[in-house]
């Protein structure tokens, strides 16, 4: 891990922001909300925790990330766009025909992806038969497995930690994003879950539940799991859907389609954000 | 290929599933890449040995089978060969998204086993009997489905299932016994069906897999009684399908009858007129369980409730030769 810097930290999240909105905006639809709110998230694990080589995404003993809710692909494509893995401008190609950057994230597509995503709950299993695998290896990386609050209505997301549990996996971090909407509403309206950390907790996950928006909080709570030995971690983010799209952020939709007016004040918005970012 | 064909419809001494559960534990000695994650039913093929002697390295996922595939697509990720066990109604229905996405979607290989097939599901009734399991796993792309006939078989093809790396794999087999087909020693190639009897007077081809082999191979001696001589294939092979050797007997003998212990809207009779309507289009009868479900009973009653007996192959074998 690097040390905390919370200014870099922000101008990076602040960068994928921006850049999110860009790989949408190249298609004119997408999974803003899911993607907007993973931002911080994304730039504290790949600006200052993950281990990752650019120039060999598959290297062995890389840290892993599976993006169990695998419509936020656009905040991964910007960020590994951002890191190097490839020309940003390449993702600009989102959802067009033969590209590399589908909807959700394809680990046979997308230099960066560790494991294919979409069916919910999936990621949550593969992401633990993944940290299973490099235990057997005896390596000292981690998973990082991201899972949405509506995909936890999903049982296998339930089968997938009390495996993890069941056979004490420590190198296995599970976030879930807890923006409390799904594509129907709120999730309250549809299978309200009462306390996600709790239920966590109760499976035997070291829990924690910080803002989802604070690198500070992202990044202590994963200098605390690191250092909690024996059992699986679960980081509860609460987070904000759709956060710094401008026109998502207000009804927290799960799948946006902006006017190209919306969309120019989303993005001068985000530059805005950016610009104010980098002077603090 | 090499085999001898023993054919005395005689039951096997050894459980099947061993052939299986031994096997797999040779193998796992001699490659620490295997993994094998199962659903609770280690002790129904014989396979806790594996958890005791490779306890790194086979898993026990409980009854969650849905994980439990999602967990072997995960350490097929980081380079394991991996086998994944249970019944094959769960092995299949229970977990098809996850095996279809997470693993053969995702380009990464798992060795599904689907044990008790078809009617050997007996006393576990029709809730456990998996009629379509194949044929689910026939339409998941760059997959290879099989169906071995024997002990002998069955050792054969998992021994060359790890030297499959791409698309997952799906094997059905029976837990317990099985009749001898092949003497011990026999060697099968996945991708070529096996020729048990042909002669240059042969009016009709019957080609069958798993435990209908012994049945066709009964089927072929009354017809013999009667002066009727027919081809056998043993097609185990349902996927990659032998189409040279089917469109050969097609030619050769003018007339197909399948003989499978599954549901012919979607299993080896399906597979081989897809393959005959498109190159040679051949009249064809279907032995096999005619869109039902399965129910409980012992394996003997449900074999003639489901019409899957050498009178019902002698009897399929008329009709799609009168049909020529």
């Amino acid at each position: 891990m690097k040390p905390f810097n919370k200014k870099e930290l922000e101008v990076l999240a602040a960068r994928i922001r921006l850049e999110t909105l860009k790989v949408i905006h190249s298609r004119g639809f997408g999974h803003v909300g899911g993607s907007m709110d993973l931002a911080d998230l994304m730039a504290v694990l790949y600006g200052a925790v993950m281990n990752y080589d650019v120039k060999d995404p598959r290297w062995p003993d890389r840290d892993w990330l599976v993006l169990s809710k695998g419509h936020a692909g656009p905040v991964a494509y910007a960020t590994f766009g951002l890191m190097g893995f490839y020309p940003l401008e390449e993702a600009y190609t989102l959802n067009h025909p033969h590209t590399r950057f589908p909807s959700h994230t394809d680990r046979k597509l997308t230099p960066g992806v560790d494991l294919t995503t979409g069916s919910l709950g999936q990621g949550v299993s593969t992401a633990t038969g993944a940290a299973l695998g490099n235990r057997i290896d005896g390596r000292q990386n981690h998973v990082f497995c991201v899972i949405g609050d509506g995909e936890a209505d999903e049982g296998q997301v339930w089968e997938g930690l009390h495996f993890a549990c069941a056979h004490k996996l420590d190198n296995i971090v599970y976030f879930i994003d807890n923006n409390g909407y799904q594509l129907d509403g709120p999730t309250a309206d549809i299978l309200p879950h009462s306390s996600l950390a709790a239920k966590a907790e109760a499976f035997g996950l070291y829990t924690q539940e910080i803002d989802g928006h604070d690198v500070a909080a992202i990044y202590q709570a994963i200098v605390n799991a690191y250092a909690k030995k024996g059992m699986p971690s679960c980081i509860v983010l609460d987070t904000c859907k759709g956060k710094g799209a401008t026109f998502a952020e207000v009804n927290h939709e799960h799948s946006s389609q902006p006017k190209e007016d919306a969309w120019a004040e989303a993005l001068a918005a985000a530059e805005k954000a950016l610009a104010e970012a980098e002077k603090a | 290929m090499s085999f001898t064909l023993i054919g005395k419809h005689e039951k096997d001494p050894r459980a099947s599933r061993d052939a299986l559960a031994l096997t797999l534990n040779e193998m796992m000695a001699a490659d620490p890449s295997i993994c094998y994650v199962d659903c609770d039913l280690m002790g129904c093929i014989n396979t806790k040995q594996l958890r005791k002697n490779y306890p790194d390295r086979a898993f026990e996922a409980g009854i969650a089978e849905a994980n439990g595939a999602g967990i072997a697509a995960g350490l097929a990720a980081t380079g394991k060969k991996v086998f994944f066990h249970s019944f094959g109604t769960f092995s299949s229905r229970r977990c098809y998204d996850q095996i279809y996405m997470s693993a053969a979607y995702a380009g990464l290989t798992v060795h599904v086993l689907g044990s008790d097939a078809g009617v050997t599901a007996a006393f576990n009734g029709g809730t456990h009997m998996p009629l379509e399991d194949a044929g689910m796993y026939l339409s998941i792309p760059e997959s290879t489905v099989l169906d071995p006939c024997d002990y002998v078989q069955l050792e054969s093809v998992t021994r060359q299932l790890p030297g499959i790396t791409r698309g997952v794999t799906f094997t059905r087999f029976v837990r317990k016994d099985v009749i001898q087909v092949y003497g011990d020693g026999s060697r099968f190639e996945i991708g070529k069906g096996v020729v048990l009897h042909a002669s240059d007077r042969d009016v009709c081809t019957v080609i069958a897999s798993g435990i209908m082999v012994d049945e066709a191979l009964k089927a072929w001696e009354q017809l013999q009684a009667e002066g009727v001589s027919v081809r056998v294939i043993d097609m185990f092979t349902w996927k990659p399908l032998d189409e040279a050797l089917l469109l050969q007997a097609a030619h050769e003998t003018g007339a197909i009858v399948t003989a499978e212990n599954h549901n012919v809207t979607c299993g080896l009779g399906s597979a081989v007129a897809n393959c005959l309507a498109k190159n040679r289009p051949t009249p064809q009868e279907f032995v096999g369980v005619q869109d039902l479900f399965g129910q409980v009973g012992p394996q003997s009653f449900l074999m003639d409730e489901y019409g899957l007996r050498a009178a019902n192959i002698v009897e399929a074998v008329k009709k799609a030769a009168a049909r020529k």
